[in-house]
């Protein structure tokens, strides 16, 4: 119980600051949007995208925009030496870490609120022919990049190197979960809808978020510990 | 120190291992449809076979580093990564070659390419991270090998998973029964690799061994 409390209050702590500047919200938001725009450059042809295009494009925004969340949740932990003092706190690390990880996918959910409409807008993409699978592989694909992408920005905070590092270490090891996101998402554009290929994706996704959220929890104390 | 001792005359037996295998390649039967082509594999097989064991060496090293924070198994670790990338890059190159004569084709997106690629990069990013990480990059290179480890499995079932044009991992399970010849030789060949493995692991380590001998000598002579 203690657990689950520490880690809303991280989350509240995290929330709260967001809400006074909204710096990271917005930032995040421009710079996915601006993806969308990049991308639909690099795709259409003669005024039309292919149409699985739409996924592809939706994914790699998401995955760009949430570097960008990532890096600076982090940053503005730094600059106030705030972790520093969350870590001194006597609280259980995975804890901390579970809020941490909270605030990001509460970040990237509300990045994905906007996002996917006008992904589906601009690109007439039928996304929401099938919202509960819709919902299940972002939310599920959001998780598991969360939790790899908390934990690497969280043991960056004191290395030199952190702007380079984040991606180098997190788009590696995150690229199944995109794979799956981005195959699962196009299944679901598909006409008809293919339903058994958008769950075997949801299977995989989930199997992904269960290896990664576990991974992270127990290596996150002894990688924040000096 | 039994390491050192051993380490000449394992080196001799691979060496002899290793001259007598394309004697034994070529005596081995013509797979039916493939024919030459199909000869890569004998050395395409064991080549993944050594990265599989270098990336659980590098796996488990990272975690004891990491929770006893012993310096011995980080040394072991930045070994084995290293050795996966070279295995990982020559099993990809031998894959391209015979992908390009099997396939018509030298590279595909199928599952297990994809995701052996991803490996590849995985164990790249682990190089990178610890030569320019800066202080405290033995940690997360500690976390990359970790995470590389756990998408290992992956790669390994992704044919299974997905339809594709890699043979399934059943192919070498039933070839003792389909072709016992062809099985006693890929299993030669695994063999004289795994040991220029082991070998290449010990050299490894004891190079990063003597650095960290020399690091400590240096602090000891300016204080």
């Amino acid at each position: 119980m203690r657990f689950l409390r520490i880690a809303w209050l991280v989350l509240r702590k995290d929330v709260a600051i967001e809400l006074r500047s909204y710096e990271i919200l917005s930032t995040t938001l421009f710079f996915a949007v601006a993806c969308v725009a990049i991308f639909s450059f690099a795709f259409v042809r003669e005024g039309q995208a292919p149409v699985d295009a739409a996924a592809g494009i939706l994914w790699i925004a998401i995955a760009f925009s949430g570097t960008l969340a990532l890096g600076r949740t982090f940053e503005r932990e730094r600059y106030g030496e705030t972790l520093k003092a969350l870590l001194l706190a006597p609280a259980p690390r995975p804890a901390i870490y579970l809020g941490k990880l909270l605030g990001i996918v509460a970040l990237l959910f509300a990045t994905e609120v906007i996002v996917v409409p006008m992904v589906a807008f601009l690109f007439s993409a039928p996304f929401f022919s099938r919202p509960g699978l819709l919902v299940a592989l972002l939310g599920l694909g959001t998780i598991g990049y969360a939790a790899v992408g908390t934990l690497f920005a969280a043991m960056l905070v004191r290395a030199r190197t952190r702007d380079v590092m984040l991606p180098i270490l997190l788009y590696p090891i995150t690229i199944p979960v995109i794979i799956a996101g981005v195959r699962g998402t196009s299944a679901l554009l598909a006409s008809p809808v293919d339903e058994p290929v958008a769950m075997l994706w949801i299977g995989l996704l989930s199997f992904f978020d269960v290896v990664f959220v576990t991974l992270s929890l127990w290596t996150f104390e002894p990688l924040m510990t000096e | 120190m039994v390491m050192r001792k051993l380490f000449v005359p394992m080196l001799v037996i691979t060496a002899a291992m290793f001259a007598y295998s394309p004697i034994a390649i070529a005596n081995a039967p013509y797979e039916s449809t493939m024919r030459l082509v199909q000869k890569i594999f004998y050395y395409h097989f064991p080549a993944w076979m050594a990265l599989t064991v270098s990336v659980t060496v590098c796996t488990v090293a990272s975690a004891v580093y990491l929770f006893k924070g012993n310096a011995r198994a980080d040394r072991i670790a930045a070994a084995a990564a290293e050795i996966t990338v070279i295995f990982g890059l020559f099993g990809l190159v031998s894959g391209s070659l015979w992908g390009r004569k099997a396939w018509g084709v030298w590279w595909q997106w199928d599952a297990r390419l994809t995701m052996a690629f991803l490996l590849e990069l995985i164990f790249f990013g682990y190089i990178l991270v610890r030569n320019y990480g800066g202080p405290g990059a033995e940690k997360l290179a500690a976390a990359m090998g970790i995470f590389g480890g756990a998408t290992a499995p992956f790669v390994y079932k992704s044919v299974d998973w997905w339809r594709t044009v890699h043979p399934k991992t059943s192919v070498m399970t039933t070839l003792g029964e389909t072709s016992p010849q062809m099985w006693y030789v890929v299993w030669f060949c695994t063999f004289t690799i795994l040991l220029f493995m082991g070998l290449l692991l010990a050299a490894r380590i004891r190079l990063e061994e003597q650095r960290a001998t020399l690091d400590r000598l240096y602090l000891e002579a300016e204080d």
